[in-house]
């Protein structure tokens, strides 16, 4: 083994960590020059760990790792940004916790995926940390990662009879990847119902970049519906339930609750 | 060279326990096997005492003995009604009682919220807390979940709750350093982030 792959320096999104061992912590990174790995914070629990407040989740640091026995291990560590606002809105940690297990479920651990997804990454944690339409933001890092990672949804053409999708209400399968025709979609088991606006929205998104799927003015039911869809094509495709959703909804809901209480 | 049953389950239970790899719990069998009798009995006794003899306070979620309904603290004479230190779990509540330098009561919420691995409010021991606090003489509770996402997640989701039931909700963490565990945090280091607790806001 060279000197360079046993030491080597990355820049990463911590997507989270576990506690292992007396004090230990093992983080779960989305690096840019080798894609998702794992490393071992030594100490990382001890109060006076130097380490510790630069490898929270969600946070962009900068790390010198080096090859242990079991574990790749963390020398040094510096958070380049902590992404300290959303970490103080429950609905942001919501989104945060959703963006990271997305990535975390879809990959494997050095499996050198499309080198465009780190900058997607980057970029949708400083957007939420600037609390930069936290809806479009998720929706949209969600259909371009789906994309660069090889799960992209067909929208264009049913995918029974593969006849162009004409703008009218239409029906989507999470099994066969797509839009269905209404005329093959409605009596086919397994399809749900979708509109023309939340297609029009996915499609948009899916050809767009950032600023200009942020002009998008969508309406509460239509979010609902785009994420409800989603939510349901992702589990389908990584073929087990995520954690995040559940964590949403419940904040949510307590926001609702404490806005319709009176004080 | 196949290993006798006895011994490979030993070394299966091990291989269990956090932070104990397959290496490390053949090491601890074989030391068990070749070391004294009075280590291998006085373990197997504590061991099977332990779930047996212990229990779960019912006021504050913390352990003790199994003949307890309420815990020694809860039942202390001398401990102050009126305030509640929240801790993730029982490990935080010998290190704060270490310090001696708190003397309200203590809610265990056994564990915090974790949103990527699921641990949701009803994983913990949150409407317990509230319950608890209803119609009670409680006026402050501090919140000393570890300084972390998931200590700030869970001290952010408790603090309306708590405070549309009137009472004061102080945050101990800010003293201490992000990342950190309160279990590993020394009596001084503890001691300053009680005095130094602030107004959650
Ligand atoms: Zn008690």
């Amino acid at each position: 083994m060279s000197q360079r792959d046993r030491s080597f320096r990355v820049e990463a999104i911590v997507l989270k960590h576990t506690e292992f061992g007396e004090a230990d912590r093992i983080l779960s990174l989305y690096t840019r020059e080798r894609g998702k790995l794992r490393a071992m914070v030594k100490g990382a629990r001890k109060v006076r760990s130097r380490k510790a407040g630069h490898v929270e989740p969600f946070t962009l640091v900068t790390l010198q790792l080096a090859k242990g026995r079991n574990w790749y291990i963390v020398t040094q560590a510096e958070a380049k940004n902590t992404h300290q606002a959303l970490r103080e809105d429950l609905e942001s940690i919501g989104y945060a916790a959703y963006i990271a297990e997305l990535l975390d479920k879809f990959t494997y651990d050095e499996g050198h995926e499309h080198n465009a997804i780190y900058p997607l990454l980057v970029k949708t944690f400083d957007r939420l940390n600037r609390d930069i339409d936290p809806q479009i933001t998720v929706r949209y890092y969600e259909i371009q990662m789906l994309d660069l990672l090889g799960f992209r949804p067909e929208l264009q053409t049913c995918v029974v009879s593969d006849d162009e999708i004409i703008a009218q209400d239409q029906f989507f399968s999470v099994s066969l990847g797509g839009v269905v025709s209404p005329e093959h979609g409605k009596n086919l088991p397994g399809t749900t119902p979708i509109s023309v606006q939340a297609l029009k929205y996915l499609r948009f998104f899916q050809r767009s970049r950032f600023q200009d799927a942020l002009i998008a003015n969508i309406s509460p039911e239509i979010h609902r519906e785009l994420e409800v869809l989603m939510q349901h094509y992702v589990t389908y495709q990584l073929e087990r339930g995520l954690n995040s959703p559940a964590f949403l909804r419940r904040v949510r809901h307590q926001k609702e609750n404490a806005k319709n209480s009176p004080d | 060279m196949l290993i006798p049953e006895p011994v490979q389950k030993l070394i299966d239970g091990f291989s269990r326990l956090p932070g104990v790899g397959p290496k490390t719990a053949s090491r601890l069998t074989f030391y068990l096997l070749r070391g004294s009798e009075d280590l291998a009995d006085d373990l197997s006794e504590a061991l099977s005492s332990l779930k047996e003899n212990t229990g779960f306070c019912e006021q504050c979620f913390n352990i003790t003995t199994a003949d307890r309904k309420l815990c020694e603290i809860c039942t202390h004479p001398e401990r102050d009604q009126e305030i509640i230190c929240v801790v993730e779990e029982p490990l935080d509540v010998i290190a704060l009682e270490r310090t001696g330098g708190f003397h309200g009561l203590y809610h265990v919420l056994d564990g915090v919220l974790s949103p990527i691995e699921g641990v949701s409010p009803d994983d913990l021991k949150i409407k317990e807390l509230i319950d608890r606090i209803k119609g009670s003489e409680i006026k402050e509770i501090i919140l000393a979940t570890n300084p972390s996402m998931e200590g700030d997640a869970t001290a952010m989701f408790i603090r309306p709750q708590l405070e549309s039931e009137g009472v004061q909700v102080t945050r101990l963490a800010r003293g201490l350093p992000v990342g950190g565990d309160l279990e590993y945090a020394d009596q001084n280091t503890l001691l300053r982030a009680l005095a130094g607790r602030q107004n959650m806001g």
